[in-house]
C-alpha cells in the first residue's frame, strides 16, 4: 500500500498540470486530467469546473473541500457521467481503471454506473423514492447489472442492509423510506451504492444532513466498509473535520479551480494556499481553548460567470498585494511546494511558510501543526 | 427537581444578575385524530421542565441534536408559542402568559435572529423596508428619520448603506443574515435569541457572522441566547452552555467546565462525536488509528413516547436499573455546574 502511494505521488509531481491526452500515466483506479465542465447560459459561460486533475488509488480516499459553488459536486457528477442530457460542455479526460469516460458512449457509462462506480447523495430523504420500498430500491441496480432472480436480489438487499448495520433487516427491507430515521436512510443509501460492490464510490456530503452522533456512526461505517471492499472513495464535503477523519488526500477547490492538492497532513499541518489558511482560520475549534477572534475570509465567493481575473481568490486574499500584480493579471498554475503537495498561488514558498507560521501562532495551534515542510527545507 | 436553580449560587450572583430566568418550562404538543370527533391520541413532549437563567451581558448557548427541543425553547423564550407550564421571568417581570397586546411593548426588548436567511426575509420588500419594519410596527419615531437610521444600522452590521433600496435576492447568504441581524438591532433590544444563526452559511462566512455577533455584544452590551447544533460554534460564542436531550436539560455549566470536564454521559458522547480538523494519525501499514471515542448506538427516541425516567438510558453505556425507574434530578455537582445524571462522569476533583 505504501508503495502504491509513493508511485501515485511521483507521477503527480512529475506531470501535475500538463494536459496529457494520450494515456493514463498511472495504474490508478481513477485518473482525472484537466477536467473542464462549462455550462453555456443566457448570462454567459459558467465555468463550474476549470482544469481539475487528480489521481486516486484503490483503497484510498480523496476529500474534495470548498465552499458552495466551488465546483465540488459538478466534478463528481461529471465523473459519474450525470451531465449527459444537460447543456454541459465537458473537456479533459477521466480514466476509470484505464477506461476513458469523457468520450465514452452514454450506454457504456451507464453500464459502469452503479456497478463499477456508485454515488451516495447528500439528502437521503429526497434521494430515496417515497413510493418504493427500501429493499426494492437497493436491489434495483443489482437486478440490472447482474442476471439474478428477484428473490436473490431481495436476499442480497437484506444482506446489504445487515452489512450497513440496520437492525432486523428481514423486516426492514419491506419498509418505505419514511419509516426510516435520517441515519437509517443514509445507511440505506450507502447499502444501495455498495450493492454491486463498486470500485469507485463518490459520497457527496454524506453526513451534512445528520446529527453529530449519527454522523460519527456513518463516518465509522464508511471507513469500515472501505477497508472491507477496498474501494476508492471520493468524499465531498465542506466540513473540514469530516475530511480530516476520512481522507488520505485532499483537494481544495475555489471557484471551479484547484487551489491546493496534497495529503491531508500537507493541507492541515502545512497549508500553502491563502484560501486554505482562511478556511482553517474561520473554523471555531472544539479541541482548543477559545481564541479571541476567528480569522474569517473577507468578502463572498465570486460568481462563476464573472470569475475575477488572474487568481480567482485575489479579491478576498490579504496577500494579493505582495505579488507585484501577478495575482490580478496572471492565473496561477499549480506548482509543487513539496513532492505530492501542489498549490496554485503566486506567493513564494518561503512567503507561504512564513505567513502560515504567523497564522498558526495566532490560532494557537499546537507546535507540530506549524512545521511547514521543515523536513524538506 | 429545579430547586438548585431557583437560587443562583453565590459565585454567580456576585458576577451578574439574571436578565431572564426560566423555571420548569414545559411545552407539550397534543396529537389529535378525527375530523368530527377530535380526540387526543398522543402528546409530543418537546420540552419538559427546563430551568436556567441568562445573566445580563452574557451568552447562553443551547446545544442538542434535532428534536431535543432547543428551537421550541427559543420560541417560548420569545413568546412566539405559549408554554404549557413553567415560568419565564424577563427583567424581573413574569411574561409567561402575557397576551399578544401586553407582549407587544416587550418585543422591543426581546428579539430573534432566525436560522434560514433565505426564508426569513420578505422577497418583495426592500432592505430599507425590512430593517425599518420594527420602528414602523412599534410606532417609534427615530431621531433622524427612518432612512438615516436604517443606513446607520446597515453600516453597523457591515453592509453598504447605499444598498437601502435593494431586494433580498441581490444579496448572498451571509449578507442576508446581516440584514436579519440589522433588523433585530433596530429597537436596541436587551436580549437576542438566535436560533442557529450561522448553520446555513459557508465556513468562511460563518466566521464573519460569529465575529459580528461578538462585536455587537461588546459594543451594545447585548445578552444572547444562541441555539446551535454545532458544538464548536457554541464553544466559541457562549459563556454558559446548556445541553438538551429529548426535551430535558441534562447539563448546564460554564463553557470551560463543560468542554473540559463534561459530566453527563450524553455530553461526553456528543463532544467525542465531533470530527476534529486534524488528520487521523496513521499507524504502520497505512492503517487508520481511531481516536478514542464514545460511540452512541441507535437514534434519538421519539419525543412522542420518550423513555421513562432518564430519557438517555436507552443509549447510555452506564445505564443501571435506577436510570429506568427514577428520573435523575438536575443537581449542582460543582460550583455552577448542574448535571442530571445518576452516574456522572469526571467526578474526581481536578488535580
Amino acid at each position: 500500500m505504501a508503495d502504491r502511494t509513493g508511485r501515485a505521488k511521483d507521477a503527480r509531481a512529475a506531470a501535475p498540470t500538463v494536459t496529457d491526452t494520450t494515456a493514463p500515466a498511472t495504474s490508478s483506479m481513477l485518473d482525472v486530467r484537466d477536467l473542464r465542465i462549462h455550462f453555456p447560459t443566457d448570462d454567459g459561460l459558467v465555468k463550474a469546473v476549470d482544469g481539475v486533475s487528480f489521481t486516486l488509488d484503490r483503497g484510498k480516499t480523496l476529500g474534495i473541500v470548498g465552499e458552495s459553488g466551488s465546483g465540488k459536486s459538478v466534478t463528481s457528477l461529471g465523473i459519474m457521467g450525470l451531465h449527459h442530457g444537460t447543456r454541459a460542455d465537458i473537456g479533459g479526460k477521466i480514466w476509470l481503471d484505464g477506461e476513458e469516460l469523457v468520450a465514452a458512449s452514454p450506454t457504456r457509462v451507464r453500464e459502469l454506473r452503479g456497478s463499477k462506480m456508485a454515488m451516495i447523495f447528500q439528502d437521503p430523504l429526497s434521494s430515496l423514492h417515497p413510493y418504493y420500498t427500501v429493499g426494492s430500491q437497493i436491489s434495483e441496480a443489482y437486478l440490472i447489472h447482474n442476471k439474478v432472480s428477484k428473490k436473490a436480489a431481495k436476499d442480497h438487499a437484506v444482506e446489504m442492509l445487515n452489512r450497513v448495520g440496520i437492525p432486523n433487516p428481514q423486516t426492514r427491507v419491506d419498509d418505505y423510506p419514511h419509516q426510516f430515521s435520517g441515519g437509517m436512510r443514509q445507511r440505506a443509501m450507502i447499502a444501495m451504492a455498495l450493492s454491486c460492490n463498486p470500485e469507485l464510490l463518490i459520497a457527496d456530503e454524506p453526513t451534512t444532513a445528520l446529527d453529530v452522533t449519527v454522523q460519527a456512526q456513518i463516518i465509522d461505517l464508511m471507513a469500515d466498509l472501505q477497508q472491507e471492499f477496498g474501494s476508492a472513495v471520493i468524499i465531498i464535503t465542506h466540513d473540514l473535520g469530516v475530511v480530516a477523519e476520512l481522507a488520505d488526500d485532499i483537494l481544495v477547490m475555489y471557484a471551479g479551480r484547484m487551489a491546493e492538492y496534497g495529503t491531508s497532513e500537507d493541507v492541515f499541518d502545512r497549508p500553502a494556499h491563502p484560501y486554505a489558511w482562511g478556511l482553517l482560520g474561520s473554523m471555531p475549534r472544539l479541541d482548543q481553548a477559545r481564541i479571541e477572534r476567528l480569522i474569517p475570509i473577507p468578502g463572498t465567493p465570486p460568481s462563476l460567470i464573472n470569475v475575477p481575473s488572474g487568481c480567482p481568490f485575489h479579491p478576498r486574499c490579504a496577500y494579493a498585494a505582495q505579488t507585484n500584480g501577478r495575482s490580478v493579471n496572471e492565473i496561477p498554475q499549480l506548482r509543487a511546494v513539496a513532492p505530492g503537495h501542489e498549490v496554485a498561488c503566486h506567493l513564494s514558498t518561503d512567503e507561504q511558510r512564513r505567513i502560515w507560521g504567523e497564522q498558526a501562532a495566532r490560532m494557537q495551534l499546537s507546535p507540530p501543526a506549524r512545521h511547514f515542510h521543515e523536513e524538506d527545507a | 427537581m429545579t430547586a438548585p436553580l431557583s437560587q443562583p449560587s453565590a459565585t454567580e450572583a456576585t458576577s451578574s444578575d439574571a436578565l431572564m430566568t426560566v423555571t420548569g418550562l414545559t411545552k407539550h404538543f397534543p396529537v389529535n385524530r378525527g375530523i368530527i370527533f377530535r380526540h387526543r391520541v398522543g402528546l409530543v413532549r418537546s420540552v419538559d421542565d427546563v430551568s436556567f437563567e441568562v445573566p445580563r451581558g452574557e451568552t447562553l448557548g443551547i446545544v442538542g441534536e434535532s428534536g431535543c427541543g432547543k428551537t421550541t425553547t427559543a420560541r417560548m423564550l420569545t413568546r412566539l408559542i405559549e408554554p404549557t407550564a413553567g415560568q419565564i421571568l424577563f427583567d424581573g417581570r413574569d411574561i409567561t402568559h402575557l397576551r399578544a397586546g401586553q407582549m407587544r411593548p416587550l418585543r422591543r426588548e426581546i428579539q430573534m435572529i432566525f436560522q434560514d436567511p433565505y426564508s426569513s426575509l420578505n422577497p418583495r420588500h426592500t432592505v430599507g423596508a425590512i430593517v425599518g419594519a420594527p420602528w414602523r410596527l412599534q410606532k417609534v419615531k427615530t431621531e433622524q428619520g427612518t432612512k438615516k437610521s436604517v443606513q446607520e444600522l446597515l453600516e453597523l452590521v457591515g453592509l453598504n448603506p447605499e444598498h437601502y433600496n435593494r431586494y433580498p435576492h441581490e444579496f448572498s447568504g451571509g449578507q442576508r443574515q446581516r440584514i436579519g441581524i440589522a433588523r433585530t438591532l433596530a429597537l436596541r433590544p436587551k436580549l437576542i435569541v438566535a436560533d442557529e444563526p450561522v448553520s446555513a452559511l459557508d465556513v468562511s462566512i460563518q466566521a464573519q457572522v460569529v465575529n459580528l455577533l461578538d462585536d455587537l455584544q461588546s459594543e451594545l452590551g447585548l445578552t444572547y441566547v444562541i441555539i446551535a447544533h454545532d458544538l464548536s460554534v457554541i464553544r466559541h460564542v457562549a459563556n454558559r452552555v446548556a445541553v438538551m436531550y429529548l426535551g430535558n436539560l441534562v447539563e448546564l455549566a460554564s463553557r470551560n467546565d463543560l468542554y473540559e470536564r463534561p459530566r453527563h454521559p450524553y455530553t461526553v458522547a456528543l463532544l467525542s462525536a465531533v470530527p476534529l480538523p486534524e488528520p487521523t494519525k496513521r499507524g504502520a501499514g497505512g492503517q487508520r488509528e481511531r481516536r478514542e471515542r464514545v460511540r452512541l448506538v441507535g437514534d434519538v427516541p421519539s419525543p412522542l413516547n420518550p423513555p421513562p425516567a432518564c430519557r438517555f438510558h436507552t443509549r447510555c453505556w452506564k445505564a443501571q436499573e435506577v436510570c429506568r425507574t427514577e428520573p435523575p434530578p438536575l443537581v449542582e455537582l460543582a460550583p455552577a455546574h448542574h448535571v442530571a445524571c445518576h452516574f456522572p462522569e469526571n467526578t474526581t476533583p481536578a488535580a
